[in-house]
């Protein structure tokens, strides 16, 4: 147990060495920042000054020495764009809003998608069961940016019973069902598609001749099996929701979370920002894969961990 | 004592059986992982799945189309101007026949930058799907046959890859090297080739022991011969399902990041431009929003549906699922009555 998190660790430390190597790389070739910050009028020396003092004129080696061995004594650097803010403040700004949107929508989706698979599952090849699969489909198949603009122009404009931009907590409901129902989509599939596997299995049919109850075999021994795949799938999803793929839905609805930070930071050539902001998003990462793993032991005591 | 050729001892007796099993191989036709058996069906199934048959054909006319491009739309993507602007579609009250989808606030026709965007797309699409597919398939048959600690190494990489947050690192690079269709289908493969080679590896792995390809390193097959006869059969089921559903995928990638304003550039136009165009009139024409919108859902939905009807054609054990499933629905269905 002890040599599998370390070597997860390890190799965690390496997903993050390399995607700050990546990214570092990167953002010294998108651009010079110094034409971010100082206005067009300003003279070539004062962009050299300016460049000398963020030390953007060394070589990219010596920078990049320096940058890490900042991140070891926890100094992140200083955004341009947020003049003279830590990065990493900035980053903590920013990311409750993200992890909100993330944890409500998840919620949602994982409860949803359970429910809904299990109900197809229990029935394969009748209606409900079919409506559910051509609805999947069709979510699916649609952008989530088209997802949340819908959301909003049916419920928002139409029907007005949400409000949108900053407000109670209500305003979180669209963005949190913008970002559940493409997980929906497919969570529900992969929970059908076990269900079925694990009703024709042996062991339920061996429950069925014994005379257990029905609900007890659906609920109790093949939720637990069909559970082995939805726990990865889920984890998969979240993890990708937290890697930046809220972008779109704080996009669209205008949320301040990380994804907008991200642009901004694009956008603006924030040189350290986006380090940062790569930097946390990498090691949330690595640290859910690793929870993930572990919850997947216990779901599935045969995995062997390592 | 016999003659010495059919001596019954171990040795002869296995040899003969080998021979004999690579024979009936080199001749049987309809084996379960050989490729013609594999493809032998297809069409049937095709009848029987109508969705599948539906989402074919559709995204054949799409093809068509986004092919025909120029002489399919009415407009060039980027032709009008301020007098055209904002003409209603044609069901909508002031609508005309002369722009069947109305036109946007610049006065583009609606349509012809559809079909534009579609050829734009699709493009992207395919070439993500060639090239990633290749190489992430090359990297899974070298790395699955190889085994031990090259095996090791290329995954312990492609878990690295993994792990990065794909979407962002998308973002920053499509900043650096510039919106255009070449960074676009260079970023897109970046991103997209692992699931190609750790499928195809975990597809190697499980076949490497089988019985039947220890025979033919037994009998002394090429390395090549055993990869590309014995091996890679198996993985047109499931590469060209992957395949397809990765269509999909990209298609939607480059519509986000086009919506996110990290696409391509005016005048270059794809489905995600066409869409990303209306963000900003959400409140005041939903509809420059909702037919881009509807358009790539259809899009993505036919190649959903054609993913979908290639998962059970092309699988002969997912065939006998599907024939298992109806024969017992039908005996339920006619024990419930």
């Amino acid at each position: 147990m002890r040599r599998y998190l370390i070597s997860r660790l390890l190799q965690g430390g390496l997903v993050v060495f390399g995607v700050t190597v990546v990214v570092f790389v990167a953002t010294r070739m998108i651009g010079d920042p110094v034409n971010f910050i100082l206005p067009l009028s300003a003279s070539l020396e004062q962009r050299e000054r300016l460049r000398a003092d963020l030390g953007f004129d060394r070589p990219i080696l010596v920078q990049f020495w320096d940058y890490i061995t900042d991140v070891f004594t926890l100094d992140f650097g200083t955004s341009t764009k947020f003049t003279n803010e830590e990065t990493i403040d900035v980053v903590f700004r920013f990311l409750p809003k993200t992890l909100q949107l993330v944890a409500a929508g998840m919620f949602v989706a994982f409860v949803v998608s359970l429910v809904l698979g299990m109900l197809s599952a229990v029935k394969p090849g009748k209606i409900t069961d079919k409506l559910l699969v051509m609805l999947s489909l069709i979510g699916l198949s649609m952008p989530q940016f088209f997802l949340a603009q819908v959301l909003i122009v049916l419920f928002s404009v139409r029907f007005g019973w949400v409000q949108i931009g900053p407000g109670p907590w209500t305003h979180m409901i669209l963005p949190a069902v913008a970002l559940a129902l493409p997980a929906i989509g497919r969570l529900a599939m992969t929970v059908r598609s076990a269900m079925i596997d694990e009703l024709n299995s042996q062991y339920v049919k061996a429950a069925k001749a014994k005379g257990m109850r029905r609900k007890r075999i659906v609920a109790v021994h093949a939720l637990r099996n069909a559970s082995i795949p939805f726990v990865t799938l889920a984890g998969w999803e979240f993890i990708r929701a937290l890697a930046g793929f809220t972008v779109v839905v704080e996009g669209v609805f205008g949320l301040n979370g990380m994804g907008s930070l991200a642009i901004l930071a694009i956008r603006e050539r924030d040189f350290f920002l986006i380090q940062t902001i790569v930097l946390v998003v990498a090691v949330m990462v690595v640290l859910i894969n690793i929870v993930i793993d572990l919850v997947y032991k216990t779901v599935d005591p045969r995995v062997k961990l390592g | 004592m016999d003659t010495p050729q059919h001596a019954p001892d171990e040795f002869s007796s296995r040899a003969h059986d080998t021979e004999e099993a690579i024979h009936q191989e080199e001749s049987l036709e309809g084996r379960p992982y050989e490729v013609r058996a594999a493809t032998k069906g297809v069409f049937r199934e095709l009848l029987s799945d109508k969705a599948g048959a539906f989402g074919l054909i559709l995204l054949a006319i799409l093809v068509l189309v986004a092919i025909f491009a120029p002489w399919v739309a009415p407009y060039g993507p980027t032709e009008g101007s301020l007098s055209t602007a904002n003409i209603k579609p044609v069901w909508a009250d002031g609508g005309s026949w002369s722009h069947i989808l109305g036109t946007d606030p610049q006065g583009y026709d609606m349509l012809s930058r559809l079909i534009y965007g579609l050829r734009t797309t699709l493009l992207i699409a395919t070439a993500v799907v060639l090239i990633a597919g290749t190489f992430g398939i090359a990297v899974g048959l070298f790395s699955g046959y190889k085994g031990g600690r090259i095996d090791r190494w290329i995954m312990g990489y492609v878990d690295v890859q993994v792990a990065f947050p794909g979407l962002l690192i998308a973002m920053i690079m499509i900043a650096v090297i510039g919106g255009s269709k070449l960074s676009l289908i260079f970023v897109l493969s970046f991103n997209g080739w692992m699931v190609y080679a750790r499928m195809t590896r975990g597809v190697v792995l499980s076949v490497k022991e089988q019985p039947y390809v220890e025979a033919a390193e037994l009998v002394g097959c090429t390395p090549k011969r055993i990869m590309f006869r014995h091996i890679l059969p198996n993985l047109v089921s499931a590469i060209s399902t992957l395949a397809v559903l990765e269509f999909a995928r990209i298609i939607l990638a480059e519509a986000t990041l086009s919506f996110l304003g990290l696409g391509l550039r005016f005048p270059d136009v794809s489905l995600g431009i066409v869409a990303s165009a209306g963000r900003d009139y959400i409140f005041s024409s939903p509809r420059l929003i909702v037919i881009p919108g509807i358009a790539i859902s259809i899009l993505v939905m036919s190649v959903n549906f054609a993913a979908s009807w290639l998962r059970v054609a092309l699988d002969p054990r997912e065939r006998d699922k599907r024939f298992a499933a109806s024969a017992i629905s039908d005996k339920a269905a006619g024990a419930g009555q």
